[in-house]
């Protein structure tokens, strides 16, 4: 029997699975580390939220009748990012709310990947933070290496914010060693899963340096200390694993600017001007709701053609 | 993988599977029969002027055109005539078929002599009556490319030497063994067309080619007939489609051709290797368009190589003759794989544009299934032409007129890339196809409705 069928003939080999593997992999190293900061609850929040929200995306595709997704493994990339925006003490029913918002109620209740137009685990990490404010208000470090026990303290951002204690060294916010949430304190295991996001051209770099590098030149333009601002909270795991989402975020270079730059803008005015210390995840958000009309302001010239119709 | 820190690229990598450069092409001979369709080329093709029963030679006309852009196709073997016979094929369109059954004496017909030339006329028309087409794969009449309309005056040649589509390597060999036949081409048509420079434009896994043709552009400076500012070799880098008419005209010399226009609009025209290196033993000979060098290759192929084989020879014969294949075939593709039309049939012929077969086995040949776009924006930085692939994709399964022309699908080349390179495994390209079709179809009614 002789297949038929249009050209080409030849596929490459990446897939949306072998996409959101490398994205699973770029998060080892950020596991790891929450195991030392954090102690085993946090390893154990990544791989309850991984298994919470695979579950989650089977059971509304059988039910929805759709065709199964969970093997993209895009629900898992999802868990990881859901657990990596919540603080080591989170009660594990929290934990649930968080998946259901970000798989059922985001993603699948859109369409599924690739229709849902706010990122997941952004929009969860926003209302779980809205709703349970004082269950999610404390942040732990495990009390030593190893520890079960964890104590409460106060976040780089907190501390900025209130002015009460001495920030951490810049060694302990490159280690991570500091209340935070568990997956975005340690620069260094995120940097490390971010190069391997770039050195495998699974991302570029246009969204995460403008997103940073606007945040950074704002906070320092208004006097605050761009290092803390750039090593502390969310940015640097949004910069890798959030403004660089393909689903919610613009796929030309100019728009990827734009989107870096805006999410930098409000990152910045939220963080200094706001009550809240953190504002990337708003930052996020409002970019995803823009990005239709980005993609459309910046759709690239056919080649000798004239200008896109606009809509 | 690679990097792709500023995914700035706008081209693909597939792997190049020239398992077959350096092969001579081997001359296929014998066959039981050749089926030798009148129209081998874009636009109307010819209205048979022999009938069943005949006996022909080598190079004899079997049809004479029936346009302007029309142009003769000739006997590739010595025979008799066994039928005339007319097929309606898949898209409704009819072919004509003239099928000969050969004698094995090979005879060359009395026809086959050196064209006479000493206008301009006389080439055009020589051209036209070799049968020739664009060899590179589009069919383009090559005597209609040669003679512009007057208000589209050209001033540079390009030639394609670039064969950007994986595992075929008859092009290369045709520049390493007749790279100066080839630069007789050029001269002959710079003469007789005029042109102010002409650019060779080849990829740098074929280095050999392009040494051979600069050494053989060397040897004739000083010849009367040598461009004003000469014939130069411009070695590019190796991505997939740079031997796409409008990407290769870019890289060459930065101009771009406007949408909807011809390489003649911005002064250029485009020529493969191939034809200029026919153009240059036609005129030597006097022999038409009657074979044909292909690359056989692909993962059911038992011998892959190069080939020459007779016009209208079956590709089902070809194979068997040229060593046969060595697991079941589960796909038989004519041409590359990037742009190559995948078979039903075994016993269709070879035609003039055919420069490869390639069959795949039944693994490679299984088609990847389909799932949701994630918006990654692989296909546009892969789309040579700036487009949206993933939008036109979208607008042509909404059946959406408007949204495909606002999106510019008809500037599409097909030339495959996004649908290589999407890890969602869409079937892009096949969408755009529809698309072009739906709006089509979609013009044709308004104008129809605006005569009535
Ligand atoms: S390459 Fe495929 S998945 Fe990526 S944007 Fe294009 S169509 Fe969508
Ligand atoms: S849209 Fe057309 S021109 Fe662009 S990559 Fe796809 S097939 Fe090639």
């Amino acid at each position: 029997m002789l297949h038929v069928s249009a050209s080409p003939h030849l596929r490459d080999r990446v897939t949306t699975r072998s996409i959101m593997l490398h994205v699973i992999i770029a998060l080892v190293p950020v596991i790891i580390a929450s195991f030392f900061i954090f102690g085993l609850a946090g390893p154990m929040l990544f791989v309850f939220s991984a298994a919470i929200s695979a579950g989650f995306e089977a059971l509304s595709r059988m039910i929805m009748k759709r065709e199964q997704t969970v093997g993209d493994l895009s629900a898992i990339v999802t868990g990881l990012l859901v657990a990596a925006s919540l603080p080591a003490n989170t009660p594990l029913w929290i934990l649930i709310v968080g998946d259901f918002i970000a798989i059922v109620v985001v993603k699948q209740m859109f369409g599924g990947l690739g229709d849902n137009f706010a990122n997941p685990a952004v929009t969860a990490r926003i209302v779980l933070a809205v709703s349970f404010a004082g269950q999610l208000a404390s942040y732990s470090v495990a009390d030593k290496l190893l520890g079960i026990d964890l104590v409460t303290r106060a976040t780089p951002l907190m501390i900025a914010k209130e002015g009460s204690q001495a920030i951490p060294s810049f060694m302990d916010l490159l280690l991570g060693n500091h209340a935070g949430c568990i997956g975005e304190t340690s620069i260094a295991a995120l940097l490390a899963g971010g190069l391997f996001l770039l050195l495998t051209g699974i991302i570029d770099l246009w969204a995460p340096l403008t997103f940073i590098g606007t945040t950074v030149l704002f906070t320092w333009a208004t006097g605050a200390d761009p290092v803390l601002h750039l090593m502390s909270g969310a940015l640097i795991l949004a910069a890798f694993f959030m403004v660089t989402d393909y689903v919610t975020s613009p796929t030309t270079i100019p728009g990827k600017i734009i989107f870096g730059v805006g999410a930098g803008l409000i990152t910045g005015l939220l963080r200094i001007y706001s009550a809240m210390p953190e504002g990337v995840s708003f930052a996020i958000l409002f970019m995803n709701i823009l990005t239709p009309h980005i993609e459309r302001w910046t759709a690239p010239t056919a080649l000798g053609g004239v200008k896109h119709a606009k809509k | 993988m690679k990097m792709n820190l500023l995914a700035l690229s706008r081209s693909i990598h597939p792997k190049d599977n020239k398992n077959t450069v350096g092969m001579a092409a081997i001359p296929l001979t014998g066959f039981s029969k050749v089926t030798i369709p009148l129209n081998m080329q874009i636009g109307p093709g010819c209205e048979a002027i022999v009938a069943k029963g005949d006996q022909v030679e080598i190079g004899q006309p079997l049809g004479k055109p029936i346009g302007p852009w029309s142009v003769p196709v000739h006997a590739s073997v010595s025979g008799q005539v066994a039928s005339i016979s007319e097929e309606i094929l898949s898209d409704g369109s009819h072919a004509e078929y003239v099928t000969i059954i050969p004698d094995g004496l090979d005879t060359v017909s009395p026809l086959v002599k050196p064209p006479q030339i000493e206008t301009k006329e006389d080439f055009i028309k020589a051209i036209r009556d070799s049968g020739l087409v664009g060899l590179g794969g589009a069919a383009f009449p090559t005597h209609v490319k040669l003679d512009p309309p007057a208000d589209r005056p050209v001033d540079t040649l390009v030639v394609n030497a670039a064969e950007c589509e994986p595992y075929i390597t008859s092009d290369c060999l045709i520049c390493n063994n007749g790279a100066p036949e080839v630069v007789e081409g050029i001269l002959a048509t710079c003469k007789w067309v005029g042109f102010d420079r002409v650019i060779i434009g080849i990829e740098d896994n074929k280095m050999e080619s392009a040494k051979a043709l600069k050494a053989a552009a060397r040897a004739v400076k000083d010849d009367p007939r040598w461009p004003r500012d000469g014939i130069s070799v411009k070695v590019l880098k190796t991505a997939y489609p740079t031997g796409a008419e409008k990407v290769l005209i870019r890289l060459l010399n930065g101009r771009i051709v406007p949408e909807g226009g011809l390489p003649c609009d911005i002064g250029v025209v485009v020529h493969n290797v191939s034809t200029l290196h026919f153009l240059a033993r036609y005129l030597k000979t006097g022999m038409p368009l009657v074979t044909k060098v292909i690359t056989l290759d692909g993962s059911a192929v038992a011998t892959p190589g190069n080939f020459e084989v007779p016009m209208g020879a079956m590709i089902e014969e070809v194979i068997e003759k040229a060593g046969g294949t060595k697991t079941t075939p589960g796909k038989i593709i004519m041409g590359g794989p990037m742009m190559g039309i995948a078979v039903d049939d075994m016993t269709r012929p070879i035609v003039k544009h055919n420069n490869a077969i390639l069959i795949f086995d039944e693994k490679e040949a299984e088609l990847p299934e389909e799932s949701a776009c994630i918006l990654c924006g692989r296909c546009i930085r892969a789309c040579p032409m700036r487009l949206l692939p993933m939008s036109i994709d979208k607008a042509a399964r909404g059946l959406d007129v408007k949204e495909l022309n606002a999106r510019h699908v008809q500037t599409c080349i097909e030339c495959g890339s996004c649908s290589y390179v999407c890890p969602a495994k869409r079937y892009l390209v096949q969408n755009i196809r529809n698309g072009k079709a739906l709006v089509e179809a979609a013009a044709a009614s308004t104008e129809k409705g605006g005569k009535s």
